[in-house]
């Protein structure tokens, strides 16, 4: 069969489709919101009646996939890592139910932050819910996982959390396809307490996840995926985990490395092999991309009797992703460089599109803040976010998705007033009105901005669970209809919405107003069709 | 054979088309292949790039190193420049000359253009006015591409396979336009390499 070329995330969604899902739950987010768009986008995963419209949240998301699950199907959930945190207590909780059918839990992490408020480590999740976790180092294997991930979920009845970084996520290679596989039939778990979490069966469950860890490492050890790679010099043993071994490898043009060398792409971490190459070696050399999770497990506290190089000894950087130069002057090989950035190169940050019904909302928010002192706007995640840039300079905080609404209600409440949020349409419905029903509850003085460009934006325009719905919704949490103000941003209604945004940032009560209009991406591109 | 490439532009330049075009022809002939490029944040009007890496042997890492690109390949000339400590030593930079200026402190052209002629191997055109002559300014990458074949250690006929493959579903004229903007390019560079000699 002729290789595909895909994306990491898209040889991922490829494979859940050939390994008979028969759902796939996910809210958008940099670098995973591919893989649910291939699926979304795909022929046969239509003709396979493959369910993957877009979830509210990473928690609904994997509730959801935890459910097919339930029923005995198959199903994969994706997030980025910061999603993880949301869908936090679904995925630590569902190693105590365990699966029935398959269930994959695809996290994509972004070290540098491309695109993203920090640089977490899922594995570290991973290993705290105490779930087998898969790393794949390229398109191939990450292809593959998702098939052994799957019966590997099936066969220890447990979730398996496949792990990615950016650059497997977002870079394209040739991948050879498995046959494909039926969708599993509907049957209910065997034990029909497995999935009741009362304290009592809880425990009991906890102890059958605890006994079952000799499992999962059994299966670290054997399953193929970890590979010790015998070398000739012996003065020092690299531990390479997921596509840190491409960066190892390209250091190394015919492929021979003279080290012994332990590719870990599964955990738990193979305790056999590391102590093969401890025992072997004078010395460890830790190439992970993300956080030193094997390195400080091979260090301890104290880091008695054994040198471990890596990110906390400074051989490599503490925080960024890693790259081939990275590598080579972690083995003091040779580095290569070209010439400098000549001085005149300007940077060009991300702004918002000429034309963008957000740039119109900040015109007139900025305008009606005017006679107040500064510091009062409480923002979100997306691309209003890039309101902090110049030359708008008009929001004050961005921390987490719905953090807006709460934090500005979180001020009011400490006495400032008056004090704004700035939301958009999507992470309303994702984390926002939940907050918004708190200070509905409590009185809260804010005034919260929606606004609502009928998308999920800064990830390309995927649709948005709120649209139709915010007004509804304000009204259904307690917003007094007074209070519910919708105005369209364009710039020959500066007038009128300042004056709304006035009005309403003076008034002493809870307020919402929703500036409304579409996305200017969404909008071109529609009108192309 | 191996052949690291930058693409580079700002988002919403479509950079991807010619990564797309390289790609296929690539394919084509067996070659191995890993591109990675930027989605998210910075596709917002900021700086963007792509990896993209042909080799007959299999490929390592989805990044090339830095001073290691055989090829920058630029469609907007300040973000050629910013590309530098990737390119190898003998490595060409290929680039449009027409700017997309969508920030306060953009640079005077004329101070970019002479940063990018101290490149000892340089192809510096106007891609828009090139594709504008031939009858479609959305050609100008396409052109660019074409400025850049004759480094690319794939026949020409690969490419123009790849553009019939590419745009065949828009029709003979959409492709009949690309296939004149990238012979357009190549003519360009093919002057000035023989301008050299």
């Amino acid at each position: 069969m002729q290789k595909l070329l895909l994306l990491g995330a898209e040889a991922i969604a490829q494979a859940a489709i050939d390994a008979g899902i028969t759902g796939i739950f996910a809210y958008p987010g940099t670098p995973s919101t591919e893989i649910t768009e291939y699926v979304q986008n795909s022929k046969q995963a239509g003709e396979k009646k493959i369910r993957s419209a877009w979830s509210a949240n990473e928690k609904t998301a994997m509730e959801a996939g935890l459910g097919v699950s339930y029923v005995g199907k198959r199903a994969m959930v994706c997030m980025k890592h910061v999603g993880l945190n949301v869908a936090a207590d679904a995925f630590v909780n569902s190693a105590i139910t365990g699966a029935n059918g398959g269930l994959i839990v695809v996290v994509a992490d972004d070290p540098s932050m491309h695109s993203s408020q920090n640089e977490q480590d899922s594995r570290f999740y991973g290993k705290f819910a105490m779930i087998p976790i898969l790393e794949p180092t390229n398109q191939q294997e990450a292809y593959d996982m998702v098939h052994y991930g799957f019966d590997l979920s099936e066969k220890l009845s447990i979730p398996v959390l496949l792990r990615i970084t950016t650059r497997l996520a977002h870079s394209r290679a040739g991948v050879a396809q498995k046959p494909e596989r039926g969708q599993n039939e509907l049957r209910l778990p065997s034990d029909m307490r497995q999935f009741i979490l009362l304290p009592a069966i809880a425990r009991k469950r906890y102890k059958g996840l605890l006994a079952n860890q000799a499992l999962f490492l059994d299966d670290s050890e054997k399953s193929g995926f970890n590979k010790y790679i015998d070398g000739p010099d012996k003065s020092r043993g690299i531990i390479v985990c997921g596509i840190a071994y491409n960066y190892l490898m390209e250091n190394y043009p015919d492929r021979n490395v003279p080290f012994p060398i332990l590719k870990i792409t599964q955990y738990p971490a193979p305790r056999d092999m590391i102590e093969r190459l401890v025992g072997a070696c004078d010395e460890i050399l830790v190439l992970e991309e993300g956080a030193p999770m094997i390195e400080e497990l091979l260090k301890g506290f104290l880091s008695i009797g054994l040198t471990v190089k890596g990110r906390l000894d400074g051989t490599v950087p503490r925080d960024g992703e890693l790259n081939p130069n990275i590598v080579a002057r972690a083995l003091n090989l040779k580095d290569t460089y070209g010439q400098d950035i000549p001085d005149l190169v300007a940077g060009r940050p991300p702004s918002m599109c000429v034309g963008c019904g957000h740039i119109d909302v900040y015109n007139a928010l900025n305008e009606a803040l005017n006679e107040y002192s500064k510091g009062r706007v409480f923002s979100d995640i997306g691309c209003y976010t890039l309101g902090a840039l110049a030359p708008y300079n008009a929001i004050n905080t961005c921390v987490d998705m719905g953090a807006s609404i709460t934090m500005a209600k979180g001020a009011a409440d400490a006495g400032f007033f008056p004090a704004v949020a700035v939301i958009g349409d999507s992470t309303f419905t994702h984390s926002g009105m939940t907050g918004l029903l708190d200070a509905a509850n409590d009185g809260s003085s804010i005034t919260v901005l929606i606004s609502d460009n009928s998308t999920t934006g800064m990830t390309g325009g995927q649709k948005s669970s709120a649209s139709g719905k915010i007004e509804a919704i304000c009204k259904a949490v307690g917003v007094e209809e007074d209070h519910i103000k919708v105005l369209k941003p364009l710039k020959k209604f500066h007038e009128e919405n300042l004056k709304i945004i006035q009005e309403e940032l003076a008034y002493p009560g809870l307020s919402v107003i929703i500036p409304r209009r579409e996305c200017i991406q969404t909008l071109g591109r529609r009108m192309r069709i | 054979m191996k052949k690291d490439i930058i693409l580079a532009g700002v988002g919403g330049q479509g950079i991807l088309t010619i990564a797309s075009v390289i790609g296929l022809a690539a394919i084509e002939v067996g070659l191995f292949l890993k591109q990675a490029e930027v989605h998210g944040m910075s596709q917002r009007g900021g700086d963007v790039q792509s990896n993209l890496r042909l080799s007959d042997k299999e490929i390592a890492s989805d990044l090339i190193p830095f001073g290691q690109a055989d090829m920058i390949i630029s469609v907007e000339p300040m973000e050629s420049l910013r590309y530098l400590p990737m390119l190898s030593k003998e490595g060409w930079l290929i680039t449009n000359t027409q700017t997309f200026i969508n920030i306060p402190n953009y640079p005077a052209k004329e101070d970019i253009i002479a940063g990018i002629e101290k490149i000892k191997n340089h192809v510096a055109l106007d891609a828009e006015n090139i594709a504008k002559e031939i009858g479609s300014a959305r050609a100008a990458n396409i052109v660019v591409l074409g400025a850049a074949a004759p480094f690319l250690d794939l026949d020409y006929n690969l490419l123009e396979n790849a553009l019939n493959t590419l745009f065949g579903k828009k029709g003979e004229k959409v492709v009949g336009l690309n296939l004149a903007a990238l012979k357009a390019g190549h003519d360009f560079a093919m002057e000035k390499i023989e301008g050299r000699g």
